[in-house]
């Protein structure tokens, strides 16, 4: 080995940041290749009670990592994330690697082709370990939604990661990979990152091309990243944004990074968001963490987001009404599971229902039945029409008050992370852990997820909101927080 | 709360198999949760405009041309189906 190593242990690689593992690949303190194995070791030991992942491609990281190193010794200028290894959500495609999207109907489906985000990950020379557990088709909040099985919380084994991008965020924050790339529709990174105490950024809708990821709910669906700081999740979005001609709602609006000085920020904090139904528990931790802003001088205003109520039932006719048109495609006659295959089916009709029966989970079918009878003769106005009509009210709620404050704050949900098996039966329970997530998505802001704190050994997230397009504004507003508090290691 | 009737023909619409268990059990999910959704007739919606899409866009429109596939691409995306036929998908015959 030619590198002039400094001697690391395996647990000091698998603990690093993306720029600190890109400086110790510059400074040749370590090759991308032992990087990349220092991950894969890791999974193998680490995953087996954990359960992030569906698929390792060893194969595949490791060549990509051999690239990287020739390029360094080569004298070559490596970009922030080039060798570092990264965990893709299941329902990303990269190309000749088995995508499942958590579903029976998928589970030998092989992506034919890169999702834009991939192919821009690729083109800067990322290290990809592997695909993570989603719920089916990323419906659901606590990743037990999935055809495979349940991930489990790293902070406490019994627990969910939450949902429904929870390998990803479980594999961050158990070290498993160094950030990973999630999808939210309704809270699905937020929430996940929340549970598990790392950073999940949901950008504006637009900001990054959909290209490539498995449709859920067209109108509400982004990617976006999940890592261990503030600094990490600036460095990917800046890699992943960006117009994309093969998505046609994505656009290049942007608001630049401008240093921005805390004190003469305004922050909001909705009055709604913290009634009847929330943990006082989480209540308390997420009030410390304003109380942290107002000592660093920015200005606390309470404001009102006064139909938010609303916004949980108007979601789950939006949201379902798009995933049953986006899961028509899974017929038994295209691609993924088929009757045809293992019976004789006497004819068309009943390719598709026991296909779709015996392919599709409880969840998946909820909905479908949900969004079918919502968009059906008859209940389109009471239902889907209606619920576009509110959508239209909640947006002009976050319109108002941002023309008075830059940022809003919030828990990302009003529960601790739950016990596997608490809320799986009951699927409006389910629901209600989106509560404070799922307006977002219908009005498309930009909103993360920051550790700001633990109950017992649970991590609490807060939710931190912007104007459209505003990512690096809330992001600079995170770090002042990260910054004047470091949140403590697991 | 809705029938059953009415599950059965939601199903059919959504081309979804289900068992008279199911069928039973859909029965109950999806009452209570249209159940919850009636809040929302509290809301004055007369003078609204519906929302579809979060963020203002524009049609982008392009000429209706084929474009040029890589053969490879071609069998990657055939060899996936159940059941093809000289390069096409097959389906049962729908006409008698």
């Amino acid at each position: 080995m030619l590198y002039c190593k400094k001697i690391l242990s395996e647990m000091d690689l698998t603990r690093l940041t993306i720029k600190e593992a890109h400086q110790g690949l510059v400074k040749k303190e370590f090759s991308a290749l032992e990087l990349c194995k220092a991950y894969l070791d890791k999974i193998k030991k680490k995953d087996r009670e954990l359960f992030a992942f569906l698929t390792v491609n060893e194969d595949l990281a490791l060549s990509q990592a051999k690239r990287i190193d020739n390029l360094i010794s080569g004298g070559k200028e490596i970009s922030p994330i080039a060798g570092i290894p990264a965990a893709i959500k299941d329902n990303i495609l990269v190309e000749n690697i088995r995508c499942t999207a958590g579903s029976k109907i998928l589970e030998n489906y092989i992506a034919p082709y890169d999702a834009s985000v991939i192919k821009k990950l690729k083109a800067q020379g990322a290290v990809i370990l592997g695909k993570t557990n989603l719920d089916e088709f990323a419906l659901g909040s606590s990743t037990e939604n999935s055809a495979f099985g349940p991930t489990r919380n790293p902070h406490d084994l019994t627990r969910v990661p939450g949902g429904s991008s929870g390998g990803s965020a479980a594999a961050v924050a158990a070290d498993l990979c160094v950030y990973a790339l999630g999808s939210d529709t309704g809270g699905s990174i937020r929430l996940p990152a929340s549970f598990c105490g790392v950073v999940g950024l949901k950008p504006t809708y637009g900001a990054v091309s959909r290209y490539g990821l498995i449709a859920f709910a067209s109108s509400l669906d982004q990617i976006g990243p999940i890592t261990k700081n503030v600094e990490d999740c600036k460095i990917v979005f800046e890699v992943i944004k960006g117009k994309d001609e093969m998505d046609s709602t994505s656009t290049e609006k942007y608001v630049p990074i401008k240093k921005l000085k805390i004190e003469e920020t305004k922050i909001g904090v909705p009055k709604e968001y913290f009634v009847k139904g929330i943990d006082p528990e989480v209540e308390k931790v997420i009030r410390q963490a304003i109380k942290k802003y107002e000592e660093m001088g920015a200005k606390i205003e309470e404001v009102s987001l006064p139909h938010t109520e609303y916004a949980l039932p108007a979601y789950y006719i939006i949201n379902p009404s798009e995933a049953s048109a986006n899961l028509a495609r899974y017929d038994g006659i295209k691609y993924g599971f088929s009757i045809e295959k293992t019976e004789k089916p006497k004819n068309l009709l009943d390719v598709y229902l026991e296909s779709r029966e015996e392919g599709f989970g409880d969840e998946v079918r909820r909905r479908i039945m949900l969004g079918t009878y919502a968009l059906s003769a008859g209940y389109y106005e009471a239902y889907y029409l209606r619920a576009q009509k509110v959508r239209t009210l909640i947006r002009d709620d976050f319109e108002k008050v941002f023309k008075k404050v830059d940022a809003l704050l919030t828990p990302v949900s009003p529960f601790l992370p739950f016990k596997i098996g608490e809320r799986i039966e009951d699927p409006l329970s389910m629901y209600l852990v989106d509560v404070y997530t799922v307006s977002i998505n219908m009005v498309g802001l930009p909103a993360f997820s920051l550790p700001c704190g633990k109950v017992g050994n649970l991590p609490v997230g807060l939710q931190i909101i912007g104007r459209p397009f505003e990512e690096n504004k809330i992001l600079e507003i995170g770090q002042a927080l990260e910054n004047y508090d470091p949140p403590t290691a697991l | 709360m809705i029938s059953k009737e009415e599950v059965k023909h939601i199903a059919k619409l959504a081309r979804l198999g289900l068992t008279e268990k199911e069928i039973r059990k859909f029965q109950k999910e999806l009452s209570s949760i249209l159940d919850y959704m009636e809040k929302l007739k509290k809301v004055d919606i007369s003078k609204v405009e519906p929302t579809s899409h979060s963020i203002k866009v524009e049609n982008i429109m392009r000429g209706d041309t084929p474009e040029e596939k890589k053969l490879e691409t071609r069998e990657k995306l055939i060899e996936m189906a159940p059941e093809t036929k000289e390069g096409f998908l097959k389906v049962k015959s729908i006409l008698k």
